[in-house]
């Protein structure tokens, strides 16, 4: 049995949140009719990505009135949507909500925001402090944004707390064009997406935006690798695209029967070699003695 | 803070004098007399370029102002070209293209007489910048621009304080560029107004949300919220479409102020 996901690939209006709403409310419904369980938007995809001193404006809670269409209308279908998250302590994050059963039941903050070359997001928004995953219907999953998956870390601890599914939401650049065959981040990112698949025996589901913000074009190319390393999906470059694809929820369980890297993964070694270099923090010492 | 800002800014890129575009208005009033402390009278030259239809009254009070600052004045009329222009165009042209066209020749007229060593100090203040209230690579364009984080209201405050004729302090604020236009007639709103709204708006952050519930009228707060939107390319470089590695206004970022050791 698979169950049904859709990638939204979409070009979300810079700092026009009411127009963004309208075009996921749009999206949900076309994913549904395609007999989705879940849609998934990429990073900041209710809001665009450079969003300078917008984001103040922009941002609310995840229970926020602004969103309730949103919580509405993920009753049937699951959704994943950016937006821009005022915590309660009023730090301002990139965040990725899973809304389900019309309300939100998941929010990871970017734990990565890049803060050089063409990226400023430091300057804008708060770090996030946790890779937590939750049950998705494709399984335990968790949310990398963009520069999260970056740091190898991100989908390692996802994986070895027990995730099969890794949500890579992105607002990816392209660029590189003069270096080789293909844009150098896409090649970079496909790179990612499946030796994170393959190694950490995980769904790696990319999911990034297209169009301009500011003479900077987003490429797409969203996809979906199989644990096995195989591309189940891939969408259009540059073009807007609702890509639909089928998940197997066992099949991570059986390639790690196969290839058991995460079984035979020595967590007691990564951490004191972690531990000897940064310390522990309170209250681990005793586990590893 | 903004007669050192003039000289150290243009001083270590090794510009010595100053050239201001002087209409009669406040702004440019302001902007001369910040200039003429910063690069000395003798080094600052003052140009005023009437168009036929420009009021006399204008070139009388920039006289008034460049002697107040003991500046030397140049009367450069822009008649010729302009006209010469719209008979080689040979259409129609609408008040405001024509408008822009003007202000764009009086540009190109001061950055000619800067050259080789001197600045075009910009006199575009922050309400006009803020509204998108002028012509992009016309009155807005400059070398630096000592008054453009000031609001209108603020200018008048500083004229009176620099010594700038009451007339001229005084007069409806108008950019002369067809007969009898105002600018607050034109906007719909006074400086006083819309001076207000952008401090709170901008300065201290609120929303227009906010704005609202603070008591200012929700048309005003959004209107003047749209033309702050809708003109914000004219206050930043054009865009330049990325597809290598490294790409100037993206990632490829110096100081202006880049110096040699």
């Amino acid at each position: 049995m698979t169950v049904r996901l859709a990638v939204a690939q979409c070009a979300p209006a810079l700092g026009a949140m009411k127009r963004n709403l309208e075009m996921h409310l749009r999206t949900i419904e076309r994913a549904r009719e395609a007999g989705a369980r879940l849609v998934v938007f990429p990073e900041l995809s209710l809001t665009g990505y450079y969003v300078k001193d917008l984001a103040n404006d922009l941002a609310c809670a995840a229970d926020d009135d602004v969103l309730a269409p949103l919580a509405k209308a993920a009753r049937g279908i699951d959704v994943v949507a950016g937006f821009i998250e005022r915590s309660p302590d009023a730090r301002i994050h990139i965040a990725s909500g899973y809304w389900s059963e019309g309300r939100i039941a998941h929010v990871h903050r970017k734990v990565y925001p890049p803060t050089y070359g063409i990226f400023d997001d430091g300057r804008y928004f708060a770090r996030g402090e946790r890779f937590d995953v939750f049950p998705s219907v494709l399984g335990p999953t968790g949310i990398a944004i963009c520069e999260d998956a970056w740091h190898m870390s991100t989908p390692y601890l996802y994986a070895v707390r027990g995730a099969h599914v890794l949500l890579y939401v992105a607002a990816s650049p392209g660029r590189g064009v003069a270096e080789g065959g293909d844009l150098g981040t896409a090649e970079s990112c496909r790179l990612m997406d499946t030796f994170y698949a393959q190694y950490l025996t995980m769904y790696v589901v990319f999911v990034n935006r297209v169009g301009h913000e500011d003479g900077i074009a987003f490429w797409g190319g969203s996809e979906v690798v199989a644990p096995d390393g195989t591309v189940a999906a891939r969408a259009k470059e540059f073009e807007e695209d609702l890509l639909v694809a089928e998940i197997d929820p066992l099949l991570a369980s059986r390639e790690r029967a196969r290839n058991p890297l995460l079984r035979d993964e020595r967590h007691d070694v990564v951490l004191r070699h972690l531990a000897e270099r940064v310390g522990l923090p309170p209250g681990l010492k005793e586990v590893l003695d | 803070m903004l007669v050192a800002f003039l000289r150290d800014e243009t001083s270590k890129v090794g510009l010595r004098r100053g050239v201001v575009g002087l209409s009669g208005g406040v702004d440019s009033a302001v902007a001369l007399g910040l200039a003429a402390e910063a690069f000395g009278p003798e080094r600052v030259l003052a140009v005023h370029t009437p168009y036929r239809t420009s009021t006399p009254g204008s070139l009388e009070d920039a006289r008034a102002v460049a002697e107040r600052f003991g500046v030397e004045l140049r009367v450069v009329p822009i008649t010729a070209q302009i006209d010469a222009y719209r008979d080689l165009v040979g259409e129609e042209m609408h008040r405001v293209r024509l408008g822009n066209k003007m202000a764009r020749e009086r540009k190109s007229i001061e950055f000619d007489l800067a050259w080789p060593d001197g600045a075009v100090v910009g006199t575009s203040n922050k309400t006009e910048l803020l509204l998108g209230y002028g012509t992009w690579f016309g009155d807005m364009a400059s070398s630096l621009n000592p008054v453009g984080d000031l609001y209108k209201t603020q200018l008048r405050e500083l004229a009176v304080l620099l010594g700038v004729p009451d007339r001229v302090v005084r007069k409806p604020p108008t950019a002369e560029l067809w007969l009898g236009q105002t600018d607050e007639e034109e906007l719909g709103f006074t400086y006083a107004q819309a001076d207000l709204i952008l401090y709170f708006m901008v300065d201290r952050r609120l929303r227009p949300a906010e704005l609202i519930a603070a008591g200012f009228g929700a048309v005003l707060v959004g209107r003047i919220r749209e033309m702050v939107r809708k003109s914000h390319f004219k206050r930043v470089t054009p865009l330049i479409a990325k597809v290598s590695l490294r790409t100037i206004g993206h990632d490829f970022l110096y100081p202006r102020d880049w110096e040699a050791d």
